[in-house]
């Protein structure tokens, strides 16, 4: 046993627990040097051939769906997408839904993470900030050209129209117009906060040129002495504080929308905490989805190690069987409440027409993700990738569910109707995942995709006292920090 | 020779580690300098005690830049939804009860209000944005933000002097002391 090896027993019985070291989130004792180079480098060096096979397509994608969809419906009008009568948000909602969704992994990571002091997230934060507001931008496209007349979306603003009638401030709705836009400003704000110490470093590496105005200019005449450090951190902290409650509040605020309508299925109080956790739960799965092909092309294993990855894996775990539980909690409450037309919203989404959809969300989000309970499907990328993509998948079918299974069918039959997208819907929404691999690839050709000034403060000696830790070393820790050796056991495991 | 005015900025000097940084900068303090700073490329916790300097006072300008959008958001919908234009939809009434209604919209105003106050307030604070200083002038200075420790020393400091300074940044650790110029 393990467990017998480590325990050291005293003379008088009772036993002394060994300390460990505690896990390093840089492998190979790297220094600052290594990490200004590796991480600068991939702004400053050509890009891969593969970031080119990548990019063409995904820009390809995005100029058809979002530029050619988007204008051929604006042209002919909004019944070209497949919304009918009964069933007004059909794909745009869910899509909609589905890329605010996204979003939530970056804010968790970059703000709740920082102030529960989980230093592995400097390694994956720049990314998953970009990330948000990536899928926020796609997301916004939806409800702007949903509102059918896109030139006049600026009534979703609080300006009043012609006859001087004001928005309805009492509407869910109008509150996800505030909540959608304040978001994205505020990440937009801790985002580009956090990169201007990074963009001084790439400015004084660059060459007298084009590269060192541009990036001289965006890092504001950043100089890192400790007086600007002592009130950007403060900054940092400030924003962290306010984006967590912030993160929390906007996909409460989009699940009002369902919520506080009287529609069968809709009606739950369970509605926010669900839908927060889902938004997380899926939100990682594309920090993942992203992620580990970048580490892969750019060889950052030192910097995202299997540390990173495994607890990534964790929370998805953790937020996925939140999720699950709610699946069943809604439909225990349906049951429960003994009423009869929420019971048949949830028969009919179980047996109805859409039942496939039903099953892949539940395939997708509640049973899929269980395997990692395994260390090795943790530790294995090549499944890793395949359960995030599955509830990628899946948690794209939690909206369909949610919003397709429920409205085809109230009140009078006459006007019960089956839902079909229409071409255009799809190719928009493949547009939108084309403008967003575009943008994240743009994202890593120009700035930098990894913390640099956070990952060197991660370093052991980045500590003011490390010379005095050095002299005066703790009794007993032992050097038995899981991952610094595994990483090297299997290089065949990486994708 | 050079025709150009020159003026001296001060002292910079290189320390190895964040640890010589740390116990030089505390040698700076105790010898009251007041116009000098320490430069990392990452920040470096507790060196705000080691030179002497203040908590930073950025969150009472958030507090109220956050009570200005707080007020704002109850002011935009209050004004408009139950003064201006009473408007009773789904049989909500109009009236100071409706205020529960309005708490998103006060929430996300206050983040927003409060968010700005912190980038604004952020950049006055720090001296930013702005297009050189005469620090950029060294040629060492670059290396802080990839792996140099320093610490500058102006020489508008009443405790300046050419050669003191230079002595005393020695003494803490100091290595390659330049002096750094400013074109006029």
């Amino acid at each position: 046993m393990a467990d017998n090896e480590n325990k050291a027993e005293q003379n008088d019985g009772s036993i002394t627990l060994p300390v460990f070291e505690r896990e390093k989130l840089i492998l190979n004792g790297r220094s600052y040097a290594w990490i200004t180079d590796r991480i600068a480098g991939i702004v400053e060096k050509p890009q891969p051939l593969l970031w080119w096979f990548l990019f063409i397509p995904s820009a390809l994608i995005a100029l058809i769906g979002v530029v050619g969809g988007l204008t051929y419906l604006v042209s002919t009008g909004v019944g070209v997408w497949g919304n009918t009568n009964r069933t007004m948000w059909g794909w745009p909602i869910v899509n909609f839904v589905f890329w605010i969704g996204i979003g939530h992994a970056g804010t968790l990571i970059s703000a709740i993470l920082f102030l529960t002091r989980q230093n592995w997230r400097t390694s994956i934060n720049r990314a998953a900030e970009a990330m948000t507001i990536f899928a926020v931008m796609c997301a916004g496209i939806f409800p702007a050209f949903h509102v059918g007349r896109v030139w006049m979306a600026w009534f979703l603003a609080p300006i009043p129209n012609a006859n001087a009638i004001w928005q309805n401030f009492k509407s869910p709705l109008l509150w996800d117009v505030f909540a959608v836009s304040t978001y994205f400003t505020i990440s937009l704000i801790f985002w580009y906060l956090g990169m201007v110490p990074d963009l001084a470093t790439i400015r004084d590496r660059a060459k007298p040129g084009i590269r060192k105005f541009f990036y001289g200019l965006f890092s504001l005449g950043w100089r890192g002495g400790n007086r600007q450090w002592s009130h950007y951190e403060m900054a940092y902290l400030l924003l962290a504080a306010l984006s967590t409650p912030l993160v929390l509040s906007v996909h409460s605020i989009v699940s009002f929308d369902f919520a506080t309508s009287t529609v069968p299925g809709w009606h739950t109080t369970i509605f926010p905490p669900y839908f927060v956790a889902g938004a997380i739960f899926g939100g990682f799965a594309m920090v993942m989805t992203i992620m580990i092909p970048a580490r892969s092309i750019y060889k950052l294993h030192d910097v995202i190690t299997m540390k990173h990855i495994e607890n990534m894996c964790k929370i998805i775990l953790a937020t996925g069987t939140i999720v699950g539980y709610a699946y069943l909690m809604e439909l225990f409450v349906a049951y429960y409440s003994g009423g009869k037309y929420e019971m048949e919203a949830f028969k009919l989404r179980i047996t109805g027409p859409y039942w496939w959809a039903y099953v892949v969300m539940m395939f997708c989000n509640v049973v899929a993700p269980q395997a990692f309970w395994l260390k090795a499907c943790r530790e294995n990328l090549w499944i890793v990738m395949g359960i995030c993509m599955l509830v990628n998948i899946g948690m794209w079918f939690e909206r369909f569910v949610i919003i397709v299974t429920t409205l085809p069918r109230m009140w009078l039959p006459g006007d019960w109707k089956y839902y079909e997208a229409s071409p255009v819907d799809v190719v928009t929404f493949v547009g939108t995942i084309g403008m967003f691999l575009t943008l994240f690839l743009l994202f890593l050709r120009f700035l930098p995709c990894i913390n640099i000034a956070e990952v060197k403060w991660t370093l052991l000696e980045s500590d003011a006292h490390f010379d005095d830790k050095q002299a005066h070393p703790d009794d007993g820790v032992e050097s038995k920090a899981a991952y610094q050796y595994e990483i090297k056991k299997d290089r065949s495991m990486e994708c | 020779m050079s025709k150009s005015v020159k003026r001296v900025y001060g002292y910079l000097a290189e320390f190895e580690s964040a640890s010589a940084l740390y116990k030089g900068a505390e040698k700076m303090r105790d010898a009251g300098l007041k116009k000098w700073d320490c430069y990392s490329p990452y920040p470096i916790h507790g060196l705000d005690d080691a030179m002497g300097l203040r908590r930073s006072i950025l969150p009472y300008f958030v507090f109220f830049g956050g009570s200005t959008g707080l007020l704002t958001g109850f002011s935009l919908a209050y004004i408009t939804q139950v003064v201006i234009y009473p408007t009773v939809v789904q049989a909500k009434p109009s009236n100071i009860f409706t205020t529960s209604a309005f708490f998103p919209i006060m929430f996300e105003l206050t983040i927003l209000f409060a968010g700005f106050t912190v980038l604004f307030c952020l950049l006055g604070l720090i001296g930013l944005p702005r297009l050189n200083h005469p620090l950029f002038a060294s040629r060492q200075f670059h290396r802080a933000t990839d792996d140099g420790f320093f610490i500058a020393v102006e020489a508008r400091d009443p405790n300046f002097s050419p050669e003191d300074t230079k002595a005393l940044l020695q003494e803490a650790g100091g290595t390659n002391i330049e002096l750094v110029e400013e074109e006029d």
